[in-house]
């Protein structure tokens, strides 16, 4: 299991934890998937098609955006993705956000590591500017260290290079 | 003379530290002048004709010995064959047996299987505790290299003892330090390309003795040796983010860095009196290169640019920094003065440059250099000159020196998922390129100092 994976379970639990205290979100994260509710899990709390689950944010929005060999520049696809991000933690005030860089494996483990804190923070100053109060988002880098795909083309190179919003709930951090 | 070297290392497991003691002694007044002998190989960057040599197994003077005997004649031969400098005429060559370390040597023998130098050994092992004594000769002159040398200490240290020999052989022979008695620290890798477990491994040069300095809880990268060998400085995510830890070698405790503020800081490295630290800080996206006092915290900046400054590296003198920067829209070496100011760009090939590290003797500086999609470990002069190319290969990086400067280790890493990094090392001259043997993945090395 990849260190993704296991964030995203991560942060399942935490959604549902959250959606079960009534006086933190209100009750109304539960309505709220209901109305949503196209996929198979019908708007259950928590799961992808609750638009205030972190599940809805990685899947629906989009949780991480691509960049182009050595550059830290957003695309319009891009910053598409990210305007979807900035409504959603807008909304849902409780969530903090680590914005992982990562560079692919075509470079030495330290430009990396500095191409991935461009990247992460790339990200981080796009969501402040549209209104995401810095005070909620951290940035970090992996560099290479952290592929999600491991081949040695193209392919797998161009989801490597990414940005990734990692949600975090803040009462569980703070 | 005695001269009494106290050594701890650690023994991984139990975190026990035992004391080794190595007494060395002239055992008998040679030569003063050792390094005016005839035999003599100068290290040059033309093809070298290997010094051949012949060492017949060390004379047991008691039954303990017997086995540590074989074993050190074995080390020794090792050492010296691995540097690609000399060649081991085999026993079944040979026509004299040694029978005593003290009966006078038959040189005609020697020449007539054409050995150049030979070495001689013996061993005692007495309630733990090891002696090994031996002699070079020139064996066309038909003189002695050097005075006799002995070493004692533990039947543990017997690796270290044999590397002792196989230093003081080379030494004498090139008239250049040797490197065979040096550790180095690494990132020991395992598990899939996309689940990579790190851990800081410390181990000998040639790769016997691992050590585990670290678990691998949490990812650790580009380990530095200070110039004395007693700490290391790596990078680690322990904190949560990328910060530096300083790791005393012999009680492997460790306290993280105190840096200039900042999201991110890595890439660090020694000064050389190991009394502070330069390394890169990341801000707001930006990473620049710092230095800060190990004892007082205090930091300066030494780079100010928009661009990506990182791999900090210090000359010898201590005056200078080369450093790599992508200032001119791709990553190029650079030199400054140590406290800053104006940079000058030494790297004008194709392609780009990165992982500077300056060279012990101070005339090169290694990098790693990426052109037409391979990646290269080379060499260059400090003002930019003479750029030589050692290796080719999918991923080269990391380049580190030997302590004499003529061997450099780096890290190779396989193509496709099921890629792998492991340590190879190759001399200065592009000669001699060889996997470390080393169990299990290994990358980002760190060549430590000859030991006391």
């Amino acid at each position: 299991m990849n260190m993704m994976t296991k964030a995203t379970m991560l942060l399942l639990v935490l959604g549902t934890a959250a959606c079960t205290n009534p006086d933190r979100l209100g009750g109304a994260a539960g309505a709220g998937g209901a109305g949503a509710g196209a996929g198979v899990d019908g708007g259950l709390a928590g799961s992808a098609s609750d638009p205030t689950s972190p599940a809805y944010f990685s899947q629906a929005i989009g949780d991480r955006v691509l960049f182009a060999v050595d550059t830290s520049t957003l695309t319009p696809e891009g910053q598409r993705i990210l305007d979807g991000q900035v409504q959603w933690l807008l909304t849902n005030a409780d969530y903090r956000a680590v914005v992982e860089g990562h560079a692919d494996e075509q470079g030495t483990r330290e430009y990396n590591l500095a191409l991935g804190a461009r990247r992460a923070n790339a990200v981080r100053e796009y969501l402040v500017s549209r209104g995401v109060p810095s005070s909620r988002l951290e940035v970090i880098s992996y560099g290479k260290l952290r592929p999600i795909e491991v081949c040695s083309n193209e392919a797998c190179y161009a989801k490597n290079r990414r940005a990734v919003t990692v949600l975090s709930f803040s009462a569980m951090t703070s | 003379m005695r001269i009494r070297v106290n050594l701890t290392m650690r023994n991984e497991a139990k975190m026990m530290k035992r004391l080794l003691t190595l007494l060395v002694a002239l055992i008998l007044a040679g030569p003063v002048a050792a390094q005016s002998g005839p035999l003599r190989l100068t290290i040059t960057d033309g093809v070298i004709e290997p010094i051949t040599f012949a060492v017949p197994t060390f004379q047991a003077e008691n039954a303990e010995a017997t086995q540590v005997a074989n074993d050190l004649n074995r080390l020794v031969a090792q050492d010296l064959s691995g540097t690609g400098l000399f060649r081991e005429i085999p026993a079944n060559a040979f026509i004299s047996q040694v029978s005593s370390f003290s009966q006078p040597v038959q040189f005609a023998d020697w020449r007539a299987i054409n050995a150049q130098a030979l070495v001689i050994g013996a061993v005692a092992v007495n309630s733990g505790q090891l002696t090994v004594k031996f002699r070079l000769y020139d064996v066309f002159s038909g003189q002695e290299l050097g005075g006799g040398l002995q070493f004692a200490g533990t039947t543990d240290g017997w690796r270290r003892m044999g590397h002792k020999v196989a230093d003081a052989v080379y030494s004498r022979i090139t008239g250049e330090g040797g490197y065979f008695d040096s550790r180095v620290v690494y990132v020991a890798e395992s598990g899939p390309k996309d689940n990579r477990q790190m851990r800081l491994g410390i181990m000998d040069f040639d790769g016997a003795n691992v050590q585990y300095l670290t678990d691998s809880s949490s990812i650790v990268l580009a380990p530095r040796f200070s110039p004395n060998g007693d700490r290391v400085l790596y990078t680690s995510y322990e904190s949560g983010f990328p910060r530096i830890n300083v790791l005393n070698v012999a009680t492997v405790g460790r306290q993280q860095l105190q840096t200039a503020p900042g999201e991110m800081a890595f890439s660090p490295r020694f000064s050389r009196d190991g009394g502070s630290v330069i390394y890169s800080l990341s801000n707001g996206g930006n990473t620049d290169i710092f230095r800060s006092d190990l004892s007082s915290g205090q930091y300066i900046r030494l780079t100010s640019a928009p661009s990506i400054e990182t791999a900090p590296s210090l000359s010898p003198d201590g005056s200078q920094i080369v450093f790599e920067s992508d200032r001119s829209g791709t990553q190029q070496l650079y030199i400054m003065s140590a406290n800053g100011g104006e940079a000058r760009r030494i790297s004008f090939g194709e392609g780009r440059y990165g992982t500077p590290v300056w060279s012990p003797r101070g005339d090169l500086v290694a990098f790693t250099k990426q052109n037409a999609g391979r990646f290269h470990i080379g060499v260059m002069r400090t003002d930019g000159s003479e750029e030589r190319l050692l290796t080719a290969s999918f991923l080269d990086e990391g380049p580190t020196w030997s302590p004499n400067g003529r061997v450099i280790m780096f890290s190779r890493e396989t193509q496709g998922e099921s890629g792998t990094t492991s340590l190879y090392s190759v001399d200065i001259s592009g000669r001699n390129l060889k996997a470390v043997p080393v169990q299990g993945g290994a990358s980002d090395p760190s060549w430590g100092p000859l030991q006391p």
